[in-house]
């Protein structure tokens, strides 16, 4: 198999390696792809649209509709993986420690859940004591991390970044915290059923902001028909609507990444992780 | 951009890729998969694609080594080749 | 002997790429361990999106973000002095993608741990001819 693979890597390798013999130069100005549509965008993007990031403008306003149904394909893979891993089964073994006096309870074939009130808690089966350093870190750290990711969605139109961006971003803070404390910590302050709902909820605003265009006359994601609604500042109105969707993505992605983490750690079951 | 500077840094990826392809510990490939996707943003930052550049930083270099060693976790460490 | 190491500039990044391209390819096809199948194919996902963006890289011209838009500068705008914007477009949203199915296979990969309690080839192949 190994000899195999070698041959068919080779062969490959050499078809392409004789194909790179026609492409124009590396940093050519005048290579194809460079002459026919993307000179249009860069020329007329910041009369039209009123947005200096080129990219974003394309991303977000002239290939709007591809961005929506990427948007859709991160909501689906969030949904697969929803489906394959989630499990609902109640677990056999369960673990609670005496707070007090740091005694271990080791709870076989549950068929009663102990209610100890404050004095017993739930932990994890692979129990590590946390770290007051790592945790304290953690917590200082985690809602600056939010607020760059905010900022990071609300400039993407005059700088690097955007919505998929400051999504993974906010995802990354939720995943922090899960690694940091433990995995109940995250799935007590945002239930799964609040992750879904987000999940869907960034695809709907993205999908509604075109709807209403479409209401206001206009075509899809044709943003300079919202300007009756939004009186105060038509003359930026597709950077606004571009906003609007930007948002919609980010919270699409925020929730994915949040519940693919939480499935993949958990194996489905939601209660004890990283 | 300075062509030195470009074929340094693209070395870097294949020496990364390589490692990450050959190494038999797959924690060990978790993390040299995420030194490659961080070359491979210098690499587009050098370039001028800024936007992919912060992109491939938080997915490829974050959120997707994360999503590995979460994999390990609950499947085997070790591998054969 | 000039000609030769001008032509070794302009397409050395192209060689590169293809070689990238083939390790990934390799590790999909000749590893036995599932997740190195995963990372081949990221590696190779990874390459084509570099093969992208260099396209769209032109000498002497700056990031595509319009300069000086509150400034004095105004004037009129010429393409050659932006990057093609284009390939970004594309293969930023292709990254993001690339998570949420990484994602998915390594769903797929825990699952199969799970049932069969091995993520190598040869020996998945044995566990399911024995049924």
């Amino acid at each position: 198999m190994k000899f195999l693979g070698f041959i068919v890597v080779g062969l490959a390798g050499a078809i392409l390696l004789y194909g790179t013999g026609d492409f124009p130069d590396w940093g050519d100005p005048y290579s194809p792809a460079s002459l026919h549509i993307s000179k249009d965008y860069i020329e007329k993007a910041l009369d039209q649209t009123k947005v200096p990031n080129i990219v974003t403008a394309v991303l977000a306003d002239y290939r709007g509709f591809d961005t929506m149904f990427e948007t859709a394909v991160i909501f689906t893979a969030g949904l697969a993986c929803f489906l394959l891993l989630r499990d609902f089964r109640e677990k056999k073994e369960r673990f609670y420690r005496h707070t007090p006096t740091g005694v271990i309870l080791h709870v076989k074939a549950g068929k009663k859940i102990l209610d100890g009130g404050k004095e017993f808690e739930y932990m994890d089966k692979d129990w590590v004591p946390s770290d007051l350093i790592i945790k304290t870190v953690c917590r200082i750290l985690i809602p600056f991390i939010q607020i760059y990711a905010l900022y990071v969605v609300a400039h993407g139109d005059f700088s690097p970044g955007g919505g998929f961006q400051g999504g993974v971003i906010f995802g990354s803070s939720l995943i922090l915290l899960a690694i940091s404390y433990n995995l109940k910590t995250l799935v007590k302050r945002i239930s799964e059923k609040m992750l879904g709902v987000y999940a869907a909820l960034g695809v709907l605003i993205y999908l509604g902001i075109g709807v209403i265009c479409m209401l206001m006359g206009g075509q899809f994601l044709d943003y300079a028909k919202l300007a009756p609604l939004i009186p105060f500042d038509s003359n930026h109105i597709r950077a606004l609507g571009m906003l609007g969707i930007e948002i919609g993505v980010g919270i699409a992605v925020t929730a994915v990444m949040a519940i693919i983490y939480i499935n993949i750690v958990s194996e489905g079951r939601h209660d004890e992780g990283l | 951009m300075y062509w030195p500077i470009d074929l340094i840094v693209l070395t870097f990826v294949i020496f990364c890729a390589i490692a990450a392809i050959v190494v038999k510990d797959l924690l060990a490939t978790a993390i040299l998969f995420g030194a490659y996707s961080f070359m491979m943003c210098l690499l587009w930052a050098v370039m001028g694609a800024v936007d992919v550049a912060f992109t491939e930083a938080s997915v490829g270099a974050g959120v997707s080594t994360v999503f590995f060693v979460a994999a390990i976790f609950r499947t085997s460490r070790r591998t054969k080749d | 002997m000039t000609d030769l190491l001008a032509l070794i500039v302009a397409k050395y990044n192209y060689w590169l790429y293809v070689i990238l391209m083939m390790i990934g390819l390799y590790a999909m096809i000749a590893k036995n361990n599932l997740i190195k199948k995963l990372v081949g194919m990221n590696i190779f996902q990874t390459a084509i999106i570099l093969f992208y963006i260099s396209i769209g890289y032109k000498k002497n011209a700056t990031l595509p973000i319009i300069e000086n838009v509150h400034g004095t500068g105004g004037g009129h705008i010429y393409a050659i002095d932006y990057i093609n914007p284009l390939p970004h477009v594309l293969m930023l949203t292709a990254i993001v993608v690339s998570v949420a199915t990484f994602g998915v296979a390594m769903a797929l990969a825990v699952r199969v741990y799970q049932r069969y309690k091995t993520l190598e080839e040869d020996e998945l192949r044995m566990r399911l001819s024995e049924k």
